[in-house]
């Protein structure tokens, strides 16, 4: 993303941040980064992280205080003044966080609220990890510093008067509809659906506009919108304009002044041109991705749906009471708080002069539950050549039983595929059970056996899983040929010992799994392979989906 | 700023259709909007607000009773007069704790005055109103399973930290949510009355008028709220004349006959189907100004009434729309 955008989109936020709804930025911590986020200081952003509880955001009665000072106090929420508010680690917001980010950013402003701007930092690492689309979807502005080195980058200070003028000058700017028009249209040839997107284009637009002390509207402006709106947005590629695609006339029924804003603006720009900006500023490898990227949201959404936390505070198993501050999500315990603070009262009323219950802060204690997690059940088929040749479809009857019965037990289920010479995560966890059948429909089979490979991306998936308080199974279904290695070279005798490799690693790592033998006849091979990963292997001939299921449950403590 | 008109929202007249019925008579128990972002759900919910004719309420009462007899006694509601209020539509947002849900002991009064009082949760304010969860296949389960509990009941019952209290909350639930991200429990489908399926608008035409209205509604507010007051309030007043109407809405023998060969054909799990499917008929021919329910009535509701109670096969890929429609043409000719 080259620098002058970076630096664009930062001054349009500056300009109208509230219209803009905020800035979704991605980057890792850097000195670049830095710059960044340091640029936009002016705004004077507040900081919040992911962790932060309802009284913090929203406001509520402060406890400590009020038993310090024995009166009610309470304290006024970050959100409450509106304004800008940067997200730190936004990659980790949980969905009840994002859903109330969300609220608070489509809140009409109106007696005593202000509009919420929010400056989102997400520090994902792949592409399975990323800013809810509750929140994405709200945020204007996109911006993405890979592949920016700090020598294309200059400081940035936008002088306050310019911004002054340029807010002056958007109060000011005519309404244009044609331009909303190419905007609308623009975003239906890149596929992106929701509503929200164009509106945010406009003001984008807008903005651009003041801010270039334009009397209205250039194309150069929709450009611009184009690019910090819809590119990361895209989920279609539209025709590239070598396959020669004729304009749909666009007939105007609803305003008559169509033509006039045609001879005002001579240069007025074809929709192609909106796309081809966007489509410039897309990730090289967008179609690639898309793919993923969009089960990834879809899992990151699902955030803390059932899958908490194993120690929650609100449910499962009691564990003792410790002592901390209840908040948002903790509960007090009001029989341990008692018994704490019991000892000392005859002390305490002394000192105090009075016959009531004198409780401290130090005192509280809050509730603890012991949660059993959500179980998600990892599927990592072969789809290779020889795998296809025999028994994919018996393999994908198998998986699909499997599938029923997950969702009868309100598992959660991930999909990785293997062929050729890498594997996928085809699906991240999630309990959508229409996705992961249309995904599994539409696996492509042949090539290589990357059976290593196949092993690392489910391990990696399910040590993922884990860290969301999940507890994941492994079910590896292969006819065992493994015939590429972890580095992508063909051989039977590397690949194998690469694959034990990852097998052992699977079994130090305790995740459960199981081997799934689809091949016509038992591969010995499999049998070391699942006793490397200590588990054991079922031939398909025999596994029916009973037993299949049986033994599944058994490995997850059904 | 008011929210944005609901008369003023392009298409998606089924959503709009199955807002309007629950409103007519709330007994038909909610709304489910299933569908993409950026679909207009929540402006549709938030517009509904403002359309609703407001309720009469105790001035003090935390849950909207309808008369001074009716607050509840640990209220202690001291100022009894009757005021208007509009129609409460009380969010219920996700990662919501139990407490703030049902209510809990009052920790502020506990602690400082060393009372033992209940603060009222969203059950309690969202009484006689509207309850709305976005996102609602991401609740948490034991917040679902205690909706479930008060929806069916129409009574929150608290027991809880020395607290043993119970207060009416009656409220009609409208969920919303993105159906690729999670399903939703069949026991909480069951207890939505309706069930609609939004989407973006596929035409540029529609979709440019969505971002028109909603662009004018931002830059000119006085003038686009103007323009659509009007229309909102002949809204408001069919909502009105329906109420009146729905007691005196006829259904012959032949109508419940269609109502339970349709439900039979689609095989669809329990009586509520065929229950939901007559009330949001009768309420559509009392929108209608129809003095009986007829077999176009029983038609169009027949899909959101119906379409999420079809025992699933959760592997179908064709979905229980087509099905529906499907067995309308055999059924019901």
């Amino acid at each position: 993303m080259p620098w002058d955008r970076v630096r664009l989109a930062l001054t349009l936020l500056m300009v109208d941040p509230c219209r803009l709804g905020g800035l979704w930025l991605r980057a890792r911590a850097s000195p670049l980064r830095d710059r960044v986020t340091g640029a936009l200081a002016p705004m004077s952003p507040r900081k919040i992280h992911t962790a932060i509880d309802d009284t913090a955001l929203f406001g509520g009665l402060d406890l400590a205080g009020t038993l310090a000072a024995g009166r009610p106090v309470h304290t006024r929420g970050l959100l409450a003044d509106g304004g800008v508010v940067l997200l730190s680690m936004a990659e980790r917001c949980p969905a009840g966080l994002a859903a109330r980010l969300g609220q608070a950013l489509d809140c009409i402003p109106s007696e005593g609220r202000a509009r919420t701007c929010l400056i989102a930092v997400d520090e994902g690492a792949g592409s399975e990890e990323g800013l809810p689309q509750a929140l994405a979807d709200r945020l204007g502005l996109f911006l993405s510093l890979d592949g920016l080195a700090w020598a294309d980058t200059a400081p940035l200070a936008v002088p306050e008067a310019a911004l002054a003028a340029a807010r002056a000058r958007l109060a000011l700017l005519p309404h244009d509809p044609s331009a909303l028009d190419r905007l609308v249209e623009s975003a239906a040839q890149l596929g992106i659906d929701s509503a929200r997107a164009p509106l945010l284009a406009l003001n984008c637009a807008r903005a651009a506009a003041a801010w270039r002390g334009h009397p209205q509207i250039t194309p150069e402006d929709l450009v611009a919108a184009a690019e910090l709106v819809y590119a990361h947005r895209a989920t279609a590629l539209p025709p590239s304009e070598d396959e020669a695609q004729p304009t749909p006339p666009r007939p105007d029924p609803a305003t008559g002044s169509e033509p006039e804003t045609e001879q005002d603006q001579p240069d007025a720009l074809p929709d192609e041109t909106l796309v081809e900006a966007a489509r410039a500023a897309l990730p090289p490898d967008l179609m690639a991705r898309l793919a993923g990227l969009r089960g990834a949201k879809a899992m990151r959404a699902q955030g803390s749906g059932a899958g908490s936390a194993n120690n929650s505070f609100v449910r499962g198993r009691p564990l003792p009471a410790r002592r901390g501050t209840p908040g948002s999500g903790q509960r007090i315990d009001l029989v341990a708080t008692l018994r704490a603070a019991a000892p000392w009262q005859v002390l305490r009323q002394s000192m105090r002069r009075g016959d009531r219950l004198v409780i401290l802060p130090g005192d509280m204690r809050i509730r603890r539950h012991e949660e059993r997690s959500t179980r998600v059940l990892i599927f990592a088929v072969d789809t290779s050549g020889s795998q296809a040749m025999t028994r994919m479809a018996e393999a994908k009857g198998a998986i699909e039983l499997l599938l029923a019965e997950a969702y009868a037990r309100r598992d959660h289920v991930a999909l990785v595929t293997f062929r050729g010479d890498t594997a996928d995560l085809t699906l991240p966890p999630t309990r959508s059970l229409v996705q992961a059948k249309r995904r599994l429909a539409g696996l492509p089979g042949g090539g290589g056996t990357p059976l290593a490979a196949g092993l690392q991306t489910a391990l990696s998936a399910a040590q993922q899983a884990r860290s969301k308080g999940m507890t994941p199974v492994i079910a590896v279904l292969t006819d065992g040929r493994a015939n590429i290695s972890l580095d992508r070279r063909p051989g039977r005798e590397a690949a194998a010992a690469d694959a034990t490799r990852i097998a052992r690693a699977i079994a130090a790592s305790g995740v459960g799994s199981i081997v799934i033998d689809t091949g016509v006849r038992p591969q010995p091979a499999l049998d070391a392979l699942a006793r490397a990963m200590g588990s054991e292997c079922l031939a398909l001939p025999r596994a029916r989906a009973p037993q299949l299921s049986a033994a599944l449950g058994a490995l997850m403590g059904a | 700023m008011t929210p944005f008109p609901f008369s003023a929202i392009v298409g998606q007249d089924e959503m709009k259709l199955a807002l309007i019925l629950t409103a007519i008579d709330p007994g038909i128990g909610g709304v489910l909007v299933f569908g993409d972002r950026g679909t207009g759900k929540s402006t549709a919910v938030r517009a509904l607000a403002a359309l609703l004719p407001p309720i009469e309420a105790v001035e003090g009462c935390p849950v909207n009773s309808a008369r001074p007899e009716d607050c509840p006694d640990w209220a202690s509601v001291t100022d009894k007069r009757m005021t208007t209020r509009p129609t409460p539509i009380i969010d219920l947002p996700l990662g919501v704790t139990e407490d703030r849900v049902t209510g809990a002991l009052d920790i502020e009064r506990a602690l400082t005055r060393g009372e033992k009082a209940f603060q009222p949760g969203l059950l309690a304010r969202a009484n006689r109103g509207y309850l709305y969860i976005d996102e609602v296949n991401l609740l948490e389960d034991h917040i679902v399973d205690l909706l479930l509990d008060v929806a069916q009941s129409g009574e929150n019952l608290v027991e809880r930290e020395g607290l043993s209290i119970r207060h009416p909350a009656r409220f009609v639930l409208v969920g919303s949510g993105n159906p690729e991200e999670g399903e939703l429990r069949p026991q909480l489908l069951d207890r939505f009355g309706l069930s609609v399926e939004v989407s973006s608008p596929k035409d540029i035409e529609t979709r440019i008028e969505v971002i028109k209205r909603r662009d004018a509604w931002e830059r000119d507010h006085e003038g686009f709220m103007a323009e659509w007051q009007r229309q909102d309030a002949a809204l408001r007043e069919a909502i009105l004349r329906a109420r009146v109407a729905l007691p005196l809405v006829r259904a012959s023998n032949v109508a419940l006959h269609d109502c339970a060969s349709l439900c039979l054909a689609l095989g669809s799990d329990g009586l509520r189907g065929e229950l939901t499917l007559l009330r949001a008929a009768r309420a559509l021919a009392a929108h209608e100004g129809a003095d009986e329910v007829s077999r176009g009535h029983l038609r169009r509701v027949a899909p959101s009434a119906l379409r999420h109670r079809l025992r699933r096969d959760p592997l179908d890929e064709a979905g229980s729309t087509a099905r529906v429609a499907r067995h309308l043409t055999e059924v019901l000719p």
